[in-house]
């Protein structure tokens, strides 16, 4: 950017153009980037900043929508740290956030490994996209069907196999794992492409030397491919923790926060407090809450496993 | 880039050298599971949505249709009678999902439209003109992708709710049209590659910068646009939280939102399997058609928004 602003042929066309030349010296091209950014800005304020800033004022009111919201300072927050339905959406959603790393990030590895060494073709890693780009609610019903207590394919290999049957979404101990399966089945092709395409960066040379200094498979695994895939590792770690701990749509239409609180995340209980409740400055808490736990978590992520620099260079 | 890196690993060849050996095959059987694992669904699905719900429950497993039929699908239009929909297992409730798919393609048309073209043109100013502040801007737009959704979701349903505009589809689409942090910066990406002699020629010409923009740089940008707009579409398409919120009734109600509503009135007892199958293949098959179009597009998109 800096680059291309220094580059000798930016400068004004001052012969062609002798009479804009004066402002253009003094603001550059301000009136006519302020004219393509307009509409942009107007999205950026309106929806973006004026919102964040309400929401924050909201978390220090009292607001049923019908009134006006009425100031109580910390109150809410005070509330929020002696409500037991809130300390448990945390523990599910962290139960929730725990399972989709573990499994969608080894599992991606894992693909993500296996295409690199026998097939890269567009068919593959397209086939393996499909469940990405469903719609969760189209993931819901689709898993809520197959791994149906009654009549589910699931269910019945299960019972051919001799076990008892699985009640996925009935039972409180199945009702979160069956919500991170969901969720890795549609994540885990994309998580494995971006760790895909992180192993086609890699240089062949670096492989090659190992293989001249008679490093084993694993070696080279542990010690070059694992060192110089960190950067991609911890954006998809950080996209998957942010993403999950957002988990709303495949909870609200399969198990609607049961059996009793079990898949009561947050995000679904900020949705209960604020909208069937009418409790919004409640919801708007926890919702800075939320906020202030995926910036926190990203920051630690990105601090402590230097995910911005790579050891290729 | 993907092609390069991996004529880059060609000359280590030792794979190539290698005969067919176990690990190979075994790493091909795994691959091929994970295939299956992302693929068979939606055939299952399709094979549920071609029964009948009463067939469904005495041949859970079987591979083909049980009792093969289109009353599914009828169901699901709202081309069956109530006592008809009633007999087949349905919930015999009033469900028209024509609607729905109207107002899905309505909802993500005009979003994908306005957002792809307005972050195109901020992407412009972000990229090729020179003015004071420019990057500080850019960093703040930037910054509201670290805004999880829910947090601006209460103030614009609230917002939106001032205006009087719930169960509208000018409601509806209005956080979305003016722009996407995500597209403003790829876009950016691109506009900042290009080359500059066509635009300093056509500057000496005295064309001025909307004329550049429209006539140089958007035609210049097709396929990158192209990309974003798909990528964007079926985003928008997926979208469920938002129109959850504000258009819950039946005359802006999208596809999405229609169908956890229509899971939500299949009894408790015994589910409109069938039905809800039909209507789930319908609300995915506008995304399938796109990605059997531009499968190449899209997965090759992948990979640009996160490492470089």
């Amino acid at each position: 950017m800096t680059t291309l602003a220094k580059h000798p042929g930016s400068a004004p066309p001052a012969a062609a153009s002798p009479k804009p030349q004066g402002s253009y010296r003094r603001f550059g091209d301000l009136r006519i980037a302020l004219l393509f950014i307009a509409p942009a800005l107007i999205g950026f304020v309106f929806f973006y900043v004026v919102p964040t800033i309400r929401g924050i004022y909201l978390s220090f009111t009292e607001y049923n929508i019908l009134g006006d919201p009425e100031w109580i300072g910390l109150d809410n927050y005070t509330a929020i740290a002696k409500d037991p339905l809130f300390w448990n959406s945390l523990a599910v959603t962290g139960q929730y956030v725990f399972l989709n790393i573990l499994l969608q990030t080894a599992l991606a590895l894992g693909l993500a490994l296996l295409m690199h060494q026998v097939a890269k073709s567009t068919i593959i890693r397209g086939a393996l996209l499909l469940p990405y780009l469903m719609s969760n609610v189209i993931a819901a019903l689709l898993w809520f069907w197959m791994l149906d207590y009654q009549i589910g394919v699931v269910n019945q290999f299960i019972e051919w196999s001799g076990l008892p049957r699985i009640a996925f979404f009935g039972s409180e101990e199945w009702a979160i794992p069956t919500q991170a399966l969901i969720n890795t089945w549609r994540h885990m092709g994309y998580t494995a492409l971006l760790i895909f395409a992180g192993l086609q960066a890699i240089p062949g040379h670096v492989y090659e030397v190992a293989k001249l200094d008679g490093a084993s498979a694993f070696q080279t695994f542990r010690k070059i491919t694992i060192p110089l895939l960190r950067p991609v590792l911890v954006l998809v770690l950080v996209v998957t923790v942010i993403g999950s701990f957002q988990v709303f749509d495949t909870v609200a239409v399969t198990t609607a926060g049961g059996p009793v609180n079990a898949t009561r995340v947050i995000q679904y209980y900020i949705y209960q407090r604020a909208f069937t409740e009418s409790d919004f400055g409640y919801g708007s808490a926890i919702a800075v809450i939320l906020f202030l736990i995926l910036a926190l978590v990203a920051f630690i992520q990105m601090k402590f496993l230097k995910g911005n620099e790579s050891d290729l260079d | 880039m993907t092609t390069t890196a991996s004529r880059a690993t060609m000359p280590a060849g030792t794979r190539r050298r290698r005969p067919f050996n176990a690990r190979r095959a075994g790493a091909w059987a795994l691959l091929v599971l994970a295939i299956a694992v992302s693929v068979l669904p939606f055939l299952w699905v399709l094979r549920t949505a071609l029964s009948t719900n009463n067939a469904l429950a005495s041949s859970a497993a079987s591979l083909l249709p049980a009792e093969f039929t289109f009353g599914a699908f009828k169901r699901v239009f709202g081309l069956q009678s109530p006592a008809e929909a009633v007999a087949e297992g349905g919930s015999g409730a009033a469900i028209d999902f024509w609607l729905y798919l109207r107002n899905s393609i309505i909802f993500s048309s005009i979003t994908t439209a306005g957002a792809v073209f307005f972050s195109a043109m901020a992407a412009y100013a972000f990229a090729r003109l020179r003015w004071k502040g420019r990057n500080a801007v850019f960093s703040l737009f930037l910054g509201t992708m670290l805004v999880p959704p829910i947090f601006t979701a209460l103030p614009n349903f609230l917002l939106i709710k001032n205006l009087d505009l719930l169960n509208t589809m000018l409601g509806m689409v209005l956080p979305y049209v003016f722009m996407t942090p995500f597209a403003i910066f790829f876009l950016r990406q691109f506009f900042l590659n290009m080359s500059r002699e066509v635009e300093e020629a056509a500057m000496l010409d005295g064309a001025k910068h909307l004329r550049i923009f429209f006539q140089i740089v958007l035609p210049n940008a097709a396929a990158p646009i192209a990309t974003l707009a798909l990528l964007t579409f079926i985003g928008q398409w997926n979208e469920y939280f938002w129109p959850l919120l504000v258009g819950s009734q039946d005359d802006v109600r999208v596809l999405q939102v229609g169908l956890g509503v229509f899971k939500s009135q299949s009894p408790q007892g015994a589910p409109d399997w069938s039905g809800l199958m039909a209507a789930t293949l319908i609300s995915a098959l506008p995304v399938l058609i796109l990605f059997a179009a531009f499968g190449k597009k899209i997965v090759n998109s992948i990979g640009f928004s996160g490492i470089k």
